[in-house]
């Protein structure tokens, strides 16, 4: 059954963790965010689930970490500040590869700020943001639609890549209200995880950890990590293109932006100039290539964000320069020699065009 | 020739990582006492903290994870809150535990989890190289004390079992030592208590363990353990804090 309700975004995102079969919520108040845990606080123990309202964002995501590694599907939610304290816990997860959602209506910050809608977060939430050599799941909806269907779909990658995942949204996505559509999905089985903690009954002991202190172990592990982060680069981009075909701008926007941007193109249209839009859904993976190619052809790009310029940063790598730049990296501790480098040094210098 | 003594099951058989004659070892024994004795070496999941009590996993059968540094409790709830059947308990040391982790180990208690809290106190920072740590008993020198620790400047060492057992949440909190075979014998029933009352549902039970880290104490192995009777207890006194009876706090 496919019936239309009106919802506001962060009902729309609880109700979306809901029916990927999340049970388990643990959580600190922050606006503009607070209907998600006061929404699940009702819900969950209706569906057999738990909720914890913790004693701070520390102790909620790091709840989140044990409640995965036992094998379930487990979130939290916050804001701003809150995001920032949960930043050791999500490198943690990374880390010992544990799956997990963390939902953050962004706050204008530094600091405190406020509650006004923002993107402010984007590097931190594309870059890692905790300690490490790693990345996060990182989706970004413009909808209240999209809040429901991110929200299992955030499930979905962070189980698969058994990395933590985060829904980037802000006030104006949380807070609105839309139509939504709420497929039938109540019976979404989270996934088996043989990996889990369930007590060591008919197989051998097993463990979860961060700590690699033996020589080339923290290395390899750090490869291993890039191999899983190329392989969401190569399978799991998501964007959505509109008016590439005859359009002389292209706009690159995110979020609530690409649904303010989607009236400037029509605007724009009266006035007889063809813009067209790329709107990243998943912010990593980055939708590179679809930009890069779409740059080739339509040179003249206009990024639009509520920040100073974070997406910006990824747009210009994306767009291919006159410039031949290469790139060799050693993780773990693995330190790069001066062979090494002259190694690059040669392929560089014997490469077509120099 | 009948077997008197011998290692527990859920203990792996390998050498430690930890000093010559640090109690470490000892307290990993007691631990894995209790699994054996109520025969839940397959229903116990372990949760170390960051410092010398971090490679749990090398040394117990059981399934096993490390936590950032403090958040072993919530971790742990994390854990028992998916699995209320099984046996979780954590396993932190002082800098980890009464220090970065204070929030979660008193919320954790608060909030009356069903898990056991393993606590070693040995006054010191281990395995970072023997810094100041909560406990650290006024005089004691470290490496970031290096006049002695003076209230003035660094406050006075944190009694967690006395700060813990007026929780509602907190079943059973007591204090033990390790620096004598009497004691250790005493230790190892408060172990098994603590176990006892999380398979019976009784809430957070506590050990605090007072243990000897010589290394750092930079003296010998028998003057650490002397150090603890004579130097640890008059501070941290042994003792049952609190210990429920029934089941009153429902």
């Amino acid at each position: 059954m496919t019936e239309k309700i009106l919802l506001k975004g962060n009902i729309a995102l609880a109700k979306g963790a809901i029916a990927a079969g999340c049970r388990y919520y643990f959580g600190y108040p922050i606006t503009p965010q607070n209907d998600i845990p006061e929404y699940l606080s009702a819900e969950l123990p209706k569906v057999g689930g738990t909720f914890i309202q913790a004693e701070s964002e520390i102790a909620s995501i790091n709840m989140v970490l044990g409640a995965s590694a036992s094998g379930v599907r487990a979130m939290t939610s916050s804001s701003g500040p809150g995001i920032s304290l949960m930043q050791e816990g999500m490198s943690y997860m990374a880390g010992s590869e544990l799956p997990g959602l963390v939902v953050n209506v962004m706050r204008v910050g530094p600091g405190l700020g406020g509650i006004a809608p923002t993107q402010g977060d984007y590097f931190q939430a594309t870059r890692g943001g905790g300690h490490g050599d790693y990345f996060n799941i990182v989706l970004a909806p413009a909808s209240v639609q999209e809040m429901f269907d991110l929200a299992i779909k955030a499930f979905e990658l962070s189980d698969k890549y058994r990395n933590p995942a985060m829904i980037l949204c802000d006030a104006i996505l949380g807070q609105m209200k839309e139509p939504v559509v709420l497929e039938e999905t109540k019976t979404v089985i989270p996934p088996l995880k043989p990996w889990a903690l369930t007590g060591s009954k008919g197989r051998k002991p097993q463990f979860l950890k961060t700590l690699y202190l033996s020589d080339g172990e923290q290395e390899a592990h750090n490869l291993e990590l890039k191999e899983k982060y190329d392989r969401l680069r190569e399978e799991d981009v998501l964007f959505e293109a509109k008016g590439l075909d005859d359009s002389e701008i292209v706009i690159v926007a995110f979020g609530t932006v690409s649904r303010i941007a989607k009236t400037a193109i029509q605007m724009a249209k009266r006035e007889g100039i063809r813009v067209g839009m790329i709107r990243p859904i998943t912010i990593f993976p980055f939708p590179t290539e679809v930009i890069r190619e779409t740059a080739k052809r339509i040179p003249r790009v206009l990024v639009v964000e509520m920040n100073t310029g974070q997406m910006l940063q990824d747009v210009k790598l994306s767009i291919e320069s006159s410039v031949k730049l290469r790139f060799y990296g050693r993780p773990g501790g693995g330190i790069p020699t001066p062979e090494d480098m002259l190694r690059e040094i040669r392929v560089m210098f014997n490469e077509e065009g120099f | 020739m009948k077997k008197v003594f011998s290692r527990p099951k859920s203990l792996i058989d390998r050498q430690t990582h930890f000093c010559p004659g640090c109690t470490h070892g000892t307290a990993h024994r007691l631990v894995a006492d209790a699994i054996d004795h109520f025969g839940v070496q397959e229903e116990t999941i372990g949760v170390s903290g960051v410092g010398c009590a971090v490679f749990m996993y090398d040394y117990f059968a059981i399934d096993a994870i490390e936590a950032p540094h403090g958040r072993a409790p919530a971790v742990a709830t994390g854990i028992k809150r998916v699995h209320p059947k099984k046996i979780v308990f954590t396993y932190q040391g002082d800098g980890d535990l009464a220090s970065i982790g204070t929030a979660e180990t008193i919320h954790t208690a608060n909030r009356g989890e069903n898990i056991t809290i393993i606590f070693i106190n040995n006054t010191v920072y281990g395995m970072t190289g023997g810094q100041m740590a909560p406990t650290t008993l006024l005089g004691q020198k470290t490496t970031t004390t290096p006049y002695g620790r003076n209230f003035r400047n660094d406050g006075y060492p944190i009694r967690m079992a006395e700060m813990l057992a007026p929780l509602e949440g907190v079943a059973y909190s007591t204090r033990v030592s390790m620096h004598n075979a009497k004691e250790v014998l005493k230790a190892k029933k408060a172990v098994r208590r603590a176990f006892q009352m999380q398979i019976e549902g009784m809430g957070l039970t506590f050990v605090e363990l007072l243990s000897a880290c010589h290394t750092n104490w930079r003296v010998k192995p028998l003057e650490g353990q002397k150090r603890v009777e004579e130097e640890l207890i008059p501070y941290f006194p042994l003792g049952v804090f609190k210990e429920r009876k029934g089941k009153d706090f429902l």
